[in-house]
């Protein structure tokens, strides 16, 4: 069986998986027991299984982990309930979910996002997170916080 | 200590009440807890009161990502003088907690809140009087703060200690006296919600997160084609998957079990089976043909005034016109999930059914067991818009679980979701109306042809590939709501045509009925209004005479600055244009008034929707700014409905499988949203979780039609069917 060495939330990790196609997603979820990432269609349209493979945002649901190479940070590595990353605590701040099934995606490509680009406008956030599907309708608020996280420096 | 109390006190912020959380409630706990009363009469059935003072709250109504777990704390926790963070909730157990009915309609605070409160109401003065006679004084001289019973005196008693570890057997008494909503601190407060924190840092469990130990996994081989008989299938072709534990056939239904997840959904992939062809549905292109041909079993007649037949005929001008509304599905962003575990012949089954009480019933009835020996325990899943796949994703994981003897979790794959989850019934709706020589509406028409039932037992789809009975029968929702209409006019007759058959197995999505309906009845009249030469605002004063609604569509005037808009030009490339809705729920609740203001490219036909101003009455507001998510989340959802959502099919099954094939909203699109909240502590709380919905077609519809001159009657509003209709104007 073919052994993967990851670095998952800092913490180097064995993947003994018998098929290098598995997505990353299912050895996140079923193996290490982390529940940011999220299954919502497995062809890399919605957004809910985003993760960050060396910074960069990508769907894990697609992502298959023979090809992982470098460190993936999930939700839970970005912050925790009792140190918040600057943009959970801006979606706590904005009220920015409904049910809360995307919102591990639309926090993990903000995330990737505001690293790159500090300040973004409006109208930036919006087509930066076009990919990322929600159905609720939150898409106001999660705009909001968005922009709230940037006005506190979240990428700086 | 337990985590559900580790929680922080009140603090001031931005000069509102706010309150916040430092703890992770594991809201999906599932401890065993000793057998406890659930009938709808008694006290202990929605509360209990533990040594520790802690609260538990026992809801049969379930958040399905509306806050609404939040909301009924607050009402709790203000009927009953406890701290808010001594409050917990346990909700969707058919173990522990009552049958307050399915969580829709817009009912969870208006039903369920009501009657939690009710219950804290008769226990508070229970305690009351249990209080004043351990200290010898009249209980109206005790006062309860937090928790804690004070007498004139100063002293205190615990609620605790009133109480030991007694329960509140007593029965739900309606008379006992309820709090002054003057004197309100927790209701009326946007109060944060309590699984926020956890759903932003990955630590809330999910439906889909929840595991039992030694669970295997299964997946579900769908028909090739909806009406398809399993010819045969191959097992070998599934023989270098390792972990594989069973193929499970029982007639049509097929399904494989496996040690790992990903061992399931490659052999779901992988396996080579044979169905038979099937082909009997209608050409897509014949729709609205074949709704209108369907066999009707029955006429509801849903408001019949004066003469409407005999005022048409002698109208001096008549106006008529057909609408249509697409068939929709769900589309939860997380396909459904269930886990279910038999235990001595008694079947677990966790669930994100927003109807557990009901759920337990079909499982009970698929498997030949007693309701006694199924127990159905919601945990929250994605977005729930109605009655969607969930319970016949607990159907698969019972069918699966019994036949391998072990605990097994089905999580449908985005094709399973749109493909199978029932679906909103395609719906087509004819009006008429008659002006007299006055100039005055005399006669209003409606006639709707929609799938005959109710928001019943919808089949397990599971259970009719295995050949067994779910109790299923056609069940669209309560689809006739919302058909009669809130204008007095004098001779008025609205019929639902209830038909034999519709293509696909209906349920309700968000609104059922009631959007469709209020998308015919609010463009229809606007169109009555643009025939008479009036603005739609004050056609629709004229013909209320509902002063709550009047005094409504006045501050909708005001919020959107209607009677200043711009002139709309008609011959301009692009132009942009306003319309308004309005309703009163279902005629006895929540008013709302809708403006759009929507951009027409007349070229192109693609149409931007701008803003949405919303005027919102639903009584009582439990939490302000529960409502006001509720109310966008109503917009933008149903902007994406209206806008592009239609189901796509073969003769032989459903081809919109995933989001390119079924595209909703995204980011760029989403209007803005303004909203005028009227808040009436004194009055009954009402729903916020439908009502808006139902205006946004009708709204956009009418804004386009002041932008172009256009009038659009068929959901989608699609830019190649906005095209047509400008290009044939």
């Amino acid at each position: 069986m073919p052994a993967y060495q990851l670095n998952v939330n800092g913490k180097d990790v064995i993947a003994d998986v018998d098929d290098p196609v598995m997505p990353l997603l299912y050895f996140l979820r079923n193996e290490l027991g982390l529940h940011g990432p999220r299954f919502g269609c497995g062809l890399g349209q919605c957004g809910a299984c985003t993760v960050h493979v060396n910074g960069a945002a990508i769907r894990s649901c697609v992502y298959p982990i023979g090809n992982v190479q470098g460190k993936v940070i999930t939700l839970e590595g970005l912050g925790t309930p009792e140190n918040l990353h600057p943009l959970q605590r801006a979606f706590i701040d904005e009220q920015a979910v409904q049910c809360g099934y995307c919102i591990n995606g639309m926090i993990m490509q903000a995330a990737a996002f505001l690293k790159r680009t500090p300040k973004p406008t409006e109208d930036q956030v919006r087509e930066e997170l076009r990919p990322n599907l929600c159905r609720c309708g939150t898409h106001i608020r999660i705009v909001r916080a968005v922009m709230r996280a940037a006005q506190a420096g979240v990428g700086a | 200590m337990s985590a559900l109390i580790a929680r922080r006190a009140l603090l001031k912020a931005s000069g509102a009440l706010i309150i916040t959380f430092a703890l992770k409630p594991d809201f999906a706990r599932t401890a065993q807890i000793k057998a406890k009363p659930v009938a709808l009469d008694s006290v202990d059935s929605y509360l209990a009161i533990d040594a520790n003072g802690l609260v538990t709250v026992y809801s049969g109504k379930v958040d399905l990502g509306t806050g609404v777990r939040t909301a009924l704390t607050q009402i709790v926790a203000e009927e009953l003088d406890v701290s808010f963070d001594k409050v917990s909730l346990i909700q969707g157990d058919t173990d522990l907690t009552p049958d307050q009915g399915v969580t829709y309609g817009s009912l969870s605070i208006q039903n369920g809140g009501v009657q939690l409160r009710q219950a804290a109401a008769t226990a508070r003065r229970a305690l009351l009087q249990i209080a004043a006679a351990r200290m010898k004084v009249a209980a109206d001289t005790l006062t309860l703060e937090s928790g804690t019973v004070i007498g004139a005196d100063q002293q205190r008693l615990a609620l605790q200690a009133l109480i030991g570890n007694q329960t509140l057997s007593i029965k739900v008494d309606k008379t006992a006296p309820l709090k002054n909503p003057d004197n309100f601190k927790l209701v009326g407060q946007s109060v944060q919600r309590l699984d926020i924190p956890g759903k932003v840092t990955g630590q809330f469990t999910f439906m889909q997160d929840f595991k039992v130990p030694g669970m295997y996994h299964g997946r579900v081989i769908r028909p090739a084609a909806i009406g398809a008989k399993l010819v045969s299938f191959d097992e070998t072709s599934i023989a270098d998957i390792a972990g594989i534990v069973k193929v499970v056939r029982l007639e049509n239904f097929l399904g494989v079990v496996a040690k790992t997840e990903w061992a399931a959904i490659k052999a779901m992939r992988q396996l080579s089976v044979v169905w038979s062809d099937w082909s009997e549905l209608p050409p897509s292109i014949e729709l609205w043909q074949h709704v209108r041909q369907t066999q009707v079993i029955k006429d509801d007649v849903t408001s019949n005034t004066g003469d409407s037949a005999g005022a048409l005929a002698s109208a001096q001008h008549r106006l008529q016109a057909t609408y249509n509304f697409a068939i929709h599905t769900h589309g939860s962003i997380g396909p459904s999930c269930a886990v279910a575990q038999f235990d001595g012949g008694r079947l677990t089954c966790w669930s994100a059914s927003q109807a557990t009480h009901n759920l337990r019933k079909q499982l009970a009835a698929m498997l030949s067991l007693k309701d006694e020996q199924v127990r159905c325990v919601y945990i929250d899943g994605a977005g729930c818009y109605g009655r969607n796949a969930h319970e016949d994703a607990a159907a698969d994981a019972a069918l699966l679980a019994r036949a391998v003897g072990a605990p097994v979790r089905v999580q449908w794959m985005r094709e399973d979701e749109h493909g199978w989850d029932p679906k909103g019934p395609p719906t087509l709706l004819d009006m008429r109306a008659g002006i007299d020589s006055n100039g005055k509406i005399s006669a209003w028409e409606s006639e709707l042809f929609i799938p005959d039932g109710v928001a019943g037992f919808v089949a397990l789809v599971g259970a009719d590939h295995a050949g067994l009975d779910s109790l299923g029968k056609l069940s669209p929702g309560g689809v006739i709501q919302g058909l009669a209409i809130p204008y007095t006019i004098e001779n008025v007759k609205t019929v639902a045509h209830r038909l034999a058959s519709t293509p696909f197995k209906p349920s309700w999505i968000r609104s059922p009925g009631r959007m469709q309906n209020s998308f015919a009845n609010e463009s229809f009249f606007d169109e009555i209004a643009a025939h008479q030469g009036m603005d739609p605002l004050n056609a629709r004063l004229e013909y209320l005479s509902d002063a709550r609604g009047k005094e409504l569509l006045e501050r909708l005037a005001v919020l959107s600055g209607w009677r200043t808009r711009p002139k709309p030009d008609w011959h301009a490339p692009k132009s942009t244009g306003w319309g308004l809705a309005y309703t009163k729920y279902e005629l006895v609740r929540t008013y709302v008034g809708v403006v759009c203001e929507a951009e027409v490219n007349r070229k192109s036909g693609e149409i931007a929707v701008k803003r949405f101003f919303v005027a919102h009455d639903c009584g009582q507001i439990i939490n302000p700014d529960g409502v006001r998510n509720q109310i966008e989340g109503n917009v933008v959802q149903t902007v994406s409905r209206v806008m592009k959502e239609e189901l796509h099919f073969s003769q032989s099954r459903v081809t919109s499988l995933n989001w390119a094939s079924y595209p909703i909203l995204q980011f760029p699109e989403v209007p803005k949203v303004v909203i005028d909240l009227i808040d009436r502590p004194h009055e009954l709380p009402w729903g916020a979780g439908e009502p808006t919905a139902a205006l946004i077609p009708a709204a956009i519809s009418n804004a386009v039609f002041n932008a172009t001159g256009v009038r659009l009657r068929s959901v989608p509003f699609t830019p190649p069917k906005v095209r047509d209709q400008i290009n044939l104007s």
